[in-house]
């Protein structure tokens, strides 16, 4: 390890993206708008991006079990930081991407990242991709964190993708697009959870355009306090192809939570499902983690937990 | 020793209304240690609430509960849990992402080590291997709701455990397999004490005391011996009872071997 992390640079790390430290492989490291530190593998190239800031990522065919991490800190108060990456993933592969963005803003002044992430994924390969988004900091200055994901599913390739942001986040629009060709199958998991006087807005286009294409979203989510969250996904059938559309949202308080899921068909062989719940947490659980000895606190919190689990 | 000492309950008749309806009146009873004890009677009589009254998922409207002498009255839920005493829902509650091996170590208040897992698993008639990982949700059935639910009150291992008509939602195939356990758990007692409510003739044959509730109060009780004998009598009082019936039957199939 060439640079010294903070304990908080540390801290942050460890909550968005579970490494402790510099990882192992490929990565790609950004602090407050810089390139921290940066390793390419044998197999998977970073390069800095000639047109815009931030990074473009290769990933040779045939590339299998490996992992690359590109997370991003922001510990300087009163920084926008708009960051694109790009990532090539070649034919039959089977790798992990995590990413994540960590503000500490213990200012008055916004701090905002909006990383602009475009996934190409080659025939058959398959990518687990995990963005962990989380904010801290005693200041009264806003953390946003505004992501744009768009996705390229080639012929019977595979994307599994856990969007999640707990906690600390004042304000956030997140915009996925998906294209999805024949054979192909996105998984879409988003997770979130707002307190206080936080907003989330999630945006979601999935255009499902092969035969026999899939897409499955679920979205769980916790709103508490004042806080207020929109979710608005889309899939469109344009060929004989599945998807699946589920949010699901506990609601305390005063919060506010509006949920949209949206279905358009343009082939008579696309099998298309929405469902949507919005509700507080049920009484009948809490009482039966009582009768297992668990405080009502406890029992709030182990059925939320799991829950977004 | 659990006692219950003049214990009412009541509801008002209608949501709003100041009238008053007596769900359970004026019951006084005792639940000695070590024993095996069925709560029997008509639909309405107060079975459910009365052992809601005992987790303190109800708060009584007079009287006084003691659990090995201690006065549980006003105790919380968590409180009395921590006491020993276990619940098991007839209606239990779904979980959304939670596991059932999650659920198994909640109620055990610690980690379960896998074979445990499996032993309270295989005694309610479940594999492991399939359940373990799968969530206490919609996914489950009502009959398979009910089994883990048993299971649950298995890994607590109470003191006192009261299950609340347990067979309600079970398929008549794996009726014998929910009796087996619980003469399995009453044979392995040790101290602990059993308190079902049940209609089901083949639970009740089973217990070392019986208490035949209606109205709200207890109507007769004493040794299984001596009840068995009249609960056709007493059934007979209430055109209602289903005595010779199972309560309800699913007639889902729930894969039972590994």
């Amino acid at each position: 390890m060439s640079v010294d992390l903070s304990p908080i640079d540390q801290s942050l790390l460890e909550e968005i993206a579970s490494i402790h430290g510099m990882p192992k492989g490929a990565y790609n490291i950004r602090k407050d708008g810089q390139l921290l530190e940066r390793n390419s593998s044998a197999n998977i190239e970073i390069s800095t991006k000639t047109d815009n800031p931030g990074i473009d990522i290769h990933i040779k065919p045939g590339t299998k079990g490996e992992t690359v991490y590109i997370p991003v800190i922001l510990t300087a108060s009163g920084l926008k930081d708009v960051v694109y990456n790009s990532f090539y993933v070649g034919e039959n592969c089977d790798v992990n991407i995590i990413a994540g963005c960590g503000i500490h803003n213990s200012c008055d002044q916004d701090s905002e990242h909006d990383g602009i992430h475009s996934f190409y994924c080659g025939e058959n390969s398959r990518v687990r991709y995990i963005e962990k988004h989380y904010g801290e900091g005693e200041g009264a200055g806003m953390r946003i964190l505004n992501p744009v994901t768009n996705v390229y599913l080639e012929k019977n390739s595979y994307c599994e993708m856990e969007l999640t942001q707990i906690r600390g986040v004042s304000s956030t629009v997140r915009d996925t697009n998906a294209e999805v060709g024949e054979g192909a199958k996105l998984v879409l998991n988003e997770k979130l959870l707002t307190h206080d006087e936080q907003t989330a807005v999630s945006n979601m286009k999935v255009e499902l355009k092969g035969d026999d294409s899939s897409v499955q979203v679920i979205s769980r989510s916790v709103a508490q306090g004042n806080s207020s969250q929109t979710f608005n996904p889309l899939v469109i059938g344009q060929a004989a192809c599945r998807g699946h559309v589920q949010c699901d949202a506990i609601i305390m308080d005063k919060a506010r939570v509006t949920a949209i899921p949206g279905i358009e068909a343009a082939s008579e062989e696309a099998v298309l499902v929405h469902e949507a719940a919005i509700g507080k947490i049920a009484g009948d659980q809490i009482v039966k983690l009582m009768t297992l000895g668990l405080s009502e606190e406890e029992a709030e919190a182990e059925i939320l937990e799991d829950f977004l689990s | 020793m659990l006692e219950l000492r003049n214990v009412s309950f009541e509801v008002a008749r209608e949501e709003g209304s100041k009238e008053t309806k007596r769900i359970i009146d004026n019951l006084s009873l005792t639940i000695e240690d070590d024993k095996f004890t069925v709560i029997t009677g008509p639909n309405g009589g107060g079975k459910s609430t009365l052992a809601k009254l005992i987790m303190g998922v109800e708060q009584p409207t007079s009287g006084q509960i003691f659990f090995d002498g201690v006065d549980i009255t006003h105790q919380s839920i968590a409180e009395r849990a921590k006491l020993g005493i276990g619940y098991g829902f007839q209606q239990p509650a779904r979980f959304k992402g939670m596991k059932v091996k999650k659920l198994l170590d909640l109620s055990a208040g610690k980690k379960l080590p896998m074979l445990a897992c499996n032993e309270y698993l295989t005694k309610v008639g479940l594999c492991s291997a399939t359940y373990l990982t799968r969530e206490v949700d919609k996914s489950l059935s009502g009959g398979e709701m009910k089994r883990i639910e048993i299971a649950t009150i298995l890994a607590r291992d109470p003191k006192l455990a009261i299950y609340d008509e347990p067979e309600a939602g079970i398929d008549l195939w794996s009726f014998d397999r929910l009796t087996e356990t619980f003469r399995d758990i009453h044979s392995a007692r040790n101290g602990r004490s059993i308190v079902i409510i049940s209609h089901q003739e083949r639970i009740i044959q089973l217990a070392d005391d019986i208490i035949w509730l209606k109205d709200g109060r207890v109507e007769a009780e004493g040794s299984a011996e001596t009840i068995m004998p009249r609960l056709g009598l007493l059934a007979k009082d209430n055109p209602f009872c289903t005595l010779t019936h199972p309560t309800e039957l699913h007639l889902t199939e729930i894969p039972t071997t590994c």
